[in-house]
């Protein structure tokens, strides 16, 4: 290309390499500038939560109006949300992931099948709460509890589940269902043996990642399933529950003279439990990538 | 025996996979039972018009249209050169190690919570509002706007990333054998190849900024003001959803105001609805030509 560009065409040429570099540097200042809020974010929080953590902040109730103690039941509550919406979101999830790349034909249904996860991906989440206050709470009478929340944030996680069990069912070669058809297994056979454990760190990594985004929301369990103020565990799927994403929430907008200290440090309890969520999932599928033998 | 027990497992997994077709309509279907109401008590005048007063039994939701409007415009003018900046230099310009700093950065913005930006929205960016403009609040839609842009920005640039690795290297090549630059084919050839994809990304962006809930009532003041000329960009908003969340866990269920929230809810699930399957077609048709790559 440095050939063609002769004495002839030089005049051009450093015109457009100057247009470039301009150009490039443009573009490595916006992705700078898109990169810098997030580790600042990150940063910023580490340092000023990190001197609220203690054991006694880890694990003890909040005492005098949840202006000092700990937050024990929002991490317990949160954990419980992530186990239930786990309970239902991972076998659905899937089967419709399992059915989607092995059993699905193109016609009518599953192209209904595909709209109808697509929709389900964009629903905004406080239209989720909406949904569970209708559905769980009050028509199924379920009231505010873990078990409506559950179920609202497991449908709100489905479509991440779904897609991403599909893409890593469909990265396994076909020659490797072929092989276990000929062997003599059965089509389910073939599945669960062959190709589920192929997949499986793809569709591991998918289903934290769905389950990262349950534990970070609020606006689902909102009118299902989050409560102000516990002054014990729950102790029942029929338990309302306090939860770490509502609670930062409360108290940084509805307890007056909260101390800053305790809102950075329950800040920081939500994000390592995320963000080591996220690093979790990394960690599989790179270890998955480097592994692999296809 | 095994065929029975192969038949019952099929059978399973087709049922159980369809289920998300019956969740939609579920959706759907609550959500039209307490929100329909609301058109018949209240008058359609009274509807759509511009005080939003519960107390009073005023419902004008045009207030709230417009605070959801205001601050979807404003953040997707904020995310859109960033998040597709971003891309083309993933995409075009970054050497591979320095991708791998970058990408799992982005993944970790997309994993931050909302109620966390809504957080750090109120202790540090809305003093900071307030003291730079001079304000009498620091809540505003502009506020709020900075705030959906962090949350969209992953969206556009995981999506529009994809469009522009989708081009095929013969467009590039073409180009770079007619003597232009680097900088040229990005601009001239790459990104005109992969608009429909941008384009979809930023639809995504919006939908993501229209109905995020949780960082927006935390910052924009809630307070339901239609739009006034630009002044309005650094004046409290209240949001479509901010007013669902905020008055939803006060109101007794059956009741007017609770009705006229569902009805709400209804405006902004069509909305997403409209915004989501318009741009799935572009993208199933990306899946699809990834998928045929996957087989060859």
């Amino acid at each position: 290309m440095k050939t063609m560009n002769g004495d002839f065409w030089g005049n051009q040429r450093l015109n457009k390499n100057a247009v470039q570099s301009i150009g490039f540097n443009f573009i490595r200042f916006i992705a700078l500038i898109t990169v810098l809020p997030i580790l600042g974010i990150v940063f910023y929080i580490t340092i000023k939560g990190t001197s609220a953590i203690s054991w006694e902040f880890l694990t003890a109730m909040p005492r005098d109006g949840m202006r000092a103690g700990g937050i024990l039941p929002a991490i317990v509550g949160t954990f419980y949300l992530m186990l239930g919406t786990a309970a239902f979101s991972i076998p659905l999830g899937l089967a419709a992931g399992i059915y989607l790349s092995e059993y699905s034909e193109d016609n009518a249904w599953t192209r209904l099948l595909r709209v109808a996860i697509i929709s389900l991906a964009g629903v905004p989440s406080v239209v989720y709460g909406l949904f569970g206050l209708g559905l769980f709470v009050l028509f199924f009478k379920f009231g505010i509890s873990i078990l409506s929340a559950s179920l609202t944030l497991s449908i709100m996680t489905l479509p991440v589940i779904i897609s991403t069990t599909e893409e890593a069912l469909r990265s396994v070669p076909y020659q490797f269902r072929i092989v276990g058809i000929s062997l003599g297994g059965t089509q389910w056979q073939t599945i669960r043996k062959v190709i589920l454990p192929q997949a499986l760190p793809g569709i591991v990594t998918g289903i934290i990642l769905g389950l990262e985004r349950a534990v970070g929301e609020t606006a689902p369990i909102l009118f299902t399933g989050a409560t102000f103020f516990l002054p014990r565990l729950p102790s029942s799927p029929l338990d309302a529950t306090m939860a770490l994403p509502y609670h930062i929430f409360v108290i940084s907008t509805q307890v007056p003279g909260m101390p800053v200290e305790i809102q950075y440090g329950t800040v920081l309890v939500l994000m390592v439990f995320v963000l080591g969520m996220n690093l979790i999932a990394s960690l599989i599928r790179s270890r998955a990538r480097a592994k692999r033998q296809w | 025996m095994k065929r029975r027990q192969e038949k019952l497992i099929t059978n399973i997994i087709r049922i159980a996979g369809s289920s998300s077709i019956l969740f939609i309509m579920l959706i759907f279907f609550f959500l039209m039972r307490e929100g329909l109401p609301a058109l018949t008590e209240v008058k359609l005048s009274d509807l759509f018009s511009t005080r939003w007063y519960p107390i009073e039994d005023l419902f004008g939701i045009l207030p709230l249209l417009s605070g959801s409007l205001i601050v979807t415009v404003f953040s997707i003018l904020i995310a859109l050169p960033l998040g597709v900046g971003t891309a083309i230099y993933i995409g075009e310009i970054a050497p591979k190690s320095v991708n791998e700093v970058l990408k799992p950065t982005i993944e970790i913005l997309a994993g931050i919570p909302s109620v966390v930006l809504g957080f750090l929205g109120i202790l540090v960016l809305s003093p900071l509002m307030r003291e730079t403009f001079n304000l009498p609040t620091g809540l505003t839609a502009f506020t709020g706007a900075f705030l959906l842009a962090l949350i969209s920005i992953p969206t556009i640039v995981s999506i529009a990333e994809d469009a522009i690795y989708a081009v095929p290297n013969t467009y590039r090549d073409a180009a770079y054998a007619l003597g232009a630059s680097k900088w040229q084919v990005i601009w001239n050839v790459v990104l005109p190849a992969a608009r429909s994809g941008i384009l979809t990304a930023v639809m995504l962006g919006v939908g993501r900024s229209l109905g995020e809930t949780m960082a927006v009532m935390m910052v924009t003041g809630n307070a339901p003001t239609v739009f006034r000329g630009l002044d309005s960009f650094i004046a409290p908003v209240r949001t479509m959803t901010a007013t669902i969340a905020s008055e939803m866990g006060e109101v007794a269920s059956g009741s007017l105001h609770y009705h006229v929230l569902f009805f709400i809810g209804i405006i902004l699930f069509v909305f997403s609805l409209i915004i989501n399957v318009s741009s799935s077609s572009t993208l199933a048709k990306r899946t699809a030509k990834s998928r045929a790559k996957m087989v060859s």
